[in-house]
């Protein structure tokens, strides 16, 4: 497990290029870092200035190699490299609050911003006028979008909001692609129309992060409520979930069609199992690097001073927190094996740190781990 | 120029509904809810099975009404119920229970901390420590999160 510190402030955004040799990292202010690994270092090469507001999302395509940034001033920008130097060009996203995730879509051709406007802006090029242009989805959501994932047919989009529902969408354009072919989750897909809509019964938590499975047929999201759920795309549409008995999780992702790891306010990445055929969701176990049990003896002069201190005797103290990273995760990517056999993932949080996991590591030193 | 600024009625004005995109919960029908049954509770309690209080309590609890007084004698059942357990037995009362009813009881719990009257702080205090060992912090934080609670 590789973890690298790149500073002290909190990463609130990442995003990998295509050969996973270059992260950008928005480090909570205004600008976008890029960052080239060099053996085990981590040399800055570009510094992309133009946000007026705290850069909320980044997204990198892989394969046309542009990059999406959106902000807390209502704005997002797609950058292009034109001889090594990072290009802006501005995106009239038509909101008037914060844009808060910002995803390419799988083709490439097009993105969505979701925002404290209550809206998702789904944004794409119109060639005559040389211009990116944006469709909104209104109806029905009522509260701010924290997170998106795209379906892998290119035209449904997965959303989490504040107003405690996970939703899919079509972002169907008919500008740039054709009319898709029936999915599970629905065949008729006009821009706008939702096809899923998730009910928690006594309201639930927002919803943190969202997730589509490789095949597109499965769904899973966080709530602040500390459960994680998984829905089934079909014609019963099956939703299980699973209230955790830790702090809430703020991302999610797929690491096969049956495991999902997520992370959150705890530090450490949590794997669940989902078991298709009895629609069930379990916890299947911490994963983050085991410590040694400090098994040194207390001498009688610690035994008062913690008597004073903390009115007990024991010895662990527990402001120091014993998990690679120190403080929340805040997002979650794959990086190698793609979400149906991830072999490596990575998460950043506001510990202004960056933890590279590997699956097979992690298999092998967590007995009882099964990673199907 | 001389306005009148002597009335301050215009500062309790709550601007917050005249908001068009307020948002409101959706409405789940919680007329209905009557809460815990008193005579089976009470009765369970005079016999001593005090598990079984505890197990019929938690039933049917006013989530969705908006009938206060039918949550506030919820709550002091509860409490009547919490108090006649011996400090002995309430981890065996807490262990008797589901992940749901270790959800509910930390509702109400919290609920009991708000009102807090002559012992009943110790008494919660206690159920407290035996329930966030059985539900862990996410139980708490569904308590704090639930729009509808008890």
């Amino acid at each position: 497990m590789a973890y690298h510190s790149f500073l002290l402030e909190p990463i609130s955004c990442h995003a990998w290029n295509k050969d996973r040799t270059q992260i950008a990292l928005c480090p909570n202010n205004h600008d976008v870092y890029i960052y080239k690994k060099d053996g085990t270092k981590w040399n800055k090469i570009h510094e992309l200035k133009e946000h007026n507001g705290q850069v909320t999302g980044i997204d990198w395509a892989p394969d046309s190699d542009r990059i999406v940034t959106c902000g807390a001033d209502r704005n997002a920008y797609v950058w292009t490299q034109k001889e090594g130097v990072w290009k802006p060009t501005l995106v009239i996203l038509r909101i008037n609050r914060a844009a808060r995730c910002v995803k390419w879509s799988p083709r490439e051709n097009k993105f969505a911003v979701g925002s404290g406007s209550r809206l998702i802006s789904v944004c794409y090029f119109e060639q005559e006028n040389d211009w990116w242009v944006c469709k909104h989805i209104k109806k029905p959501i009522r509260s701010t979008i924290l997170s998106l994932d795209w379906h892998p047919n290119n035209v449904l989009l997965a959303a989490g909001s504040c107003d405690f529902k996970c939703r899919v969408f079509s972002a169907y354009i008919k500008e740039v692609e054709e009319k898709p072919g029936p999915t599970s989750w629905g065949s008729k897909m006009p821009f706008g129309e939702m096809l899923f809509e998730s009910s928690e019964a006594g309201g639930g938590g927002w919803v943190h992060g969202v997730c589509f499975s490789h095949s597109g047929n499965r769904l899973t999201w966080t709530s602040h409520d500390s459960s994680v759920a998984v829905a089934e795309g079909g014609k019963t549409c099956t939703i299980s979930s699973l209230r955790s008995d830790n702090l809430p999780l703020l991302c999610v992702t797929f690491i096969t069609e049956n495991s999902i790891v997520a992370a959150g306010h705890d530090c450490y990445p949590v794997l669940f199992v989902y078991d298709g055929a009895k629609g069930s969701l379990t916890y299947g176990g911490k994963l983050d690097v085991p410590k040694q049990a400090a098994a040194k003896g207390i001498s009688a002069r610690e035994r008062f001073q913690n008597l004073d201190r903390r009115a007990s005797t024991t010895q662990t103290s527990e402001q120091t927190i014993d998990t690679l990273h120190k403080n929340s995760i805040s997002q979650l990517s794959v990086l190698e094996g793609g979400r149906s056999k991830c072999s490596k993932f990575c998460t950043t949080g506001m510990d202004g740190g960056m933890a590279i996991w590997d699956v097979k590591t992690l298999e092998s030193a967590m007995k009882d781990l099964k990673i199907a | 120029m001389s306005k009148n600024t002597v009335s301050d009625r215009f500062r309790r004005v709550d601007v917050d509904e005249y908001d068009e995109n307020k948002f409101v919960d959706e409405e789940d029908g919680g007329e209905n809810q009557l809460g815990p049954d008193e005579a089976e509770v009470d009765s369970l309690i005079r016999q001593g099975n005090l598990m079984e209080a505890l197990q019929a309590v938690l039933k049917n609890p006013p989530i969705n009404t908006k009938n206060q007084n039918v949550k506030e004698r919820a709550e002091g059942l509860v409490l009547k119920v919490l108090s006649s357990f011996k400090s002995s037995d309430i981890e065996k009362g807490v262990q008797s229970l589901d992940k749901n009813g270790v959800d509910l009881l930390m509702k109400y719990i919290y609920k009991g901390f708000e009102r807090p009257s002559e012992n009943s702080s110790a008494v919660l205090l206690q159920w407290h420590e035996k329930a966030l060992s059985a539900g862990g912090v996410g139980c708490i934080v569904r308590v704090l999160t639930a729009r509808k609670t008890v």
